[in-house]
């Protein structure tokens, strides 16, 4: 694990993970062993509406970031940019849309 | 709403407490929420509706909720208060985390799940473990709405034609984007010369399993893959089309070089014929609640004698 200037999410987390909403959202969640790693995650300007905007395509106001310190949870959720079944749909079940969220850097500065 | 070939209603516990009720042994229903299922006799039994709930949500997906996803159910036991769940397996543990955890579940709002009688609300929930397997859950509310039923349809978004391939060539590989993105300008330049369709009349795609199909134009690693599965998608007004289409691509999925290659390489085809049929292809086109003047307003219960 290393927690240099250029660790992600993925470092620090014990598990990221995607899934499908309904058919129209998908919700993604970062589950932390201990507070540091919590702490890390949550900090200000790691998980933002427009970082997730950035790294998903999709329009930061209808981005829903929750944190849940006694979970050690921090979860996103946003509107699919294609509707479960549709032509440009690339993942059904959204269960493998974790991985841009898992790849953002915990420095606030780092894009 | 008018294209929707499928809409389903999902019920809520109602329909499902009233077949008891009449005194139904074995009930085979339709669609209904997951945690209805097991609200239904609770609720009947007069069990308060915020821990009901809770717990129904909480056991819906069985042993995920405990440290042991893989074994079997749960006992959740509801009294005025709250609730205490632990898992069946004696090998498995329910902690305060697991437990917590499963609210986010397939749920877009750790704290609020929309049932058609209301919605369950765990934001004050507090949870207690108890021992090494069990944990307690207070603090959860329900809170009352009049009754609705969500509405789900499905459309038809046309009939697809599929062909998969695969490409090892690291020549190929090297750039594999750059690969792609010829040979679908090529293709489209085709279809429209040697078919007559135009980009309005059908939908295209190469996807590179191995490469960024499962991401697209998310994907951030843009290392060369070893090996890439090309899967070619063509969806259209009707079936004749898209394999039209499809066959039309067939000598260039098996023979497309790279721009600076003096020879013609071949691919590896899954399969001779290479396209496959898929027939109708659904989207998701409808959500919607309705409400109801009565929560079995849409329902139909027939009892076998």
């Amino acid at each position: 694990m290393t927690q240099g200037s250029g660790a992600t999410i993925v470092d620090v987390a014990s598990l990221v993970r995607s899934k499908n909403a309904g058919p129209f959202w998908i919700t993604l969640d970062v589950f932390c062993d201990t507070d540091d790693a919590y702490d890390l995650v949550s900090a200000p300007g790691v998980v933002t509406q427009q970082r997730i905007a950035d790294v998903y395509g999709v329009d930061p106001s209808f981005v829903r970031i929750f944190r849940l310190p006694e979970l050690r949870v921090i979860k996103v959720s946003f509107p699919r940019r294609h509707p479960q079944g549709s032509v440009r749909d690339r993942d059904m079940h959204a269960g493998q849309q974790h991985i841009p969220l898992s790849r953002l850097p915990l420095s606030a500065r780092m894009r | 709403m008018l294209r929707c070939t499928h809409i389903v209603g999902i019920m809520g516990h109602e329909p499902i407490a009233e077949a008891i009720r009449r005194g139904a042994d074995v009930i085979v229903a339709g669609r209904a929420t997951d945690s209805a299922l097991i609200a239904a006799v609770p609720l009947l039994r007069s069990c308060p509706p915020g821990p009901t709930w809770h717990a129904a949500k909480t056991a819906e997906c069985g042993a995920l909720c405990t440290t042991e996803p893989r074994t079997g159910g749960v006992l959740a036991t509801i009294d005025e208060s709250g609730f205490t769940i632990e898992p069946l397996d004696p090998a498995a543990a329910c902690t305060t985390r697991t437990v917590a955890a499963h609210m986010l579940y397939e749920n877009a709002d750790p704290f609020r799940m929309r049932e058609p009688s209301g919605t369950l609300d765990t934001s004050e929930a507090r949870y207690t473990q108890l021992d090494a397997r069990r944990v307690r859950v207070e603090g959860s509310r329900f809170e009352p709405a009049s009754p609705t039923m969500k509405l789900e349809g499905a459309a038809v978004a046309g009939y697809q034609t599929i062909a998969i391939s695969g490409v090892r060539d690291p020549d190929v590989l090297a750039d594999i984007g750059a690969w792609r993105a010829t040979l679908v300008t090529f293709l489209a330049d085709g279809i429209q010369r040697v078919l007559g369709y135009g980009s309005g009349d059908y939908h295209l795609e190469l996807r590179t399993y191995g490469f960024d199909a499962v991401l697209g134009d998310l994907e951030p690693d843009t290392t060369p893959p070893r090996e890439v599965g090309l899967v070619l998608l063509v969806t259209a007004g009707d079936q004749e089309r898209a394999t039209a289409i499809a066959k039309y691509a067939n000598p260039y999925l098996l023979h497309w070089p790279t721009a600076d290659m003096d020879h013609l390489p071949s691919f590896a085809f899954l399969s001779s014929p290479a396209e496959t049929e898929r027939g109708p292809i659904y989207e998701f086109v409808l959500q919607h609640s309705v409400s109801l003047d009565a929560p079995g307003e849409l329902v139909r219960i027939e009892i076998d004698p």
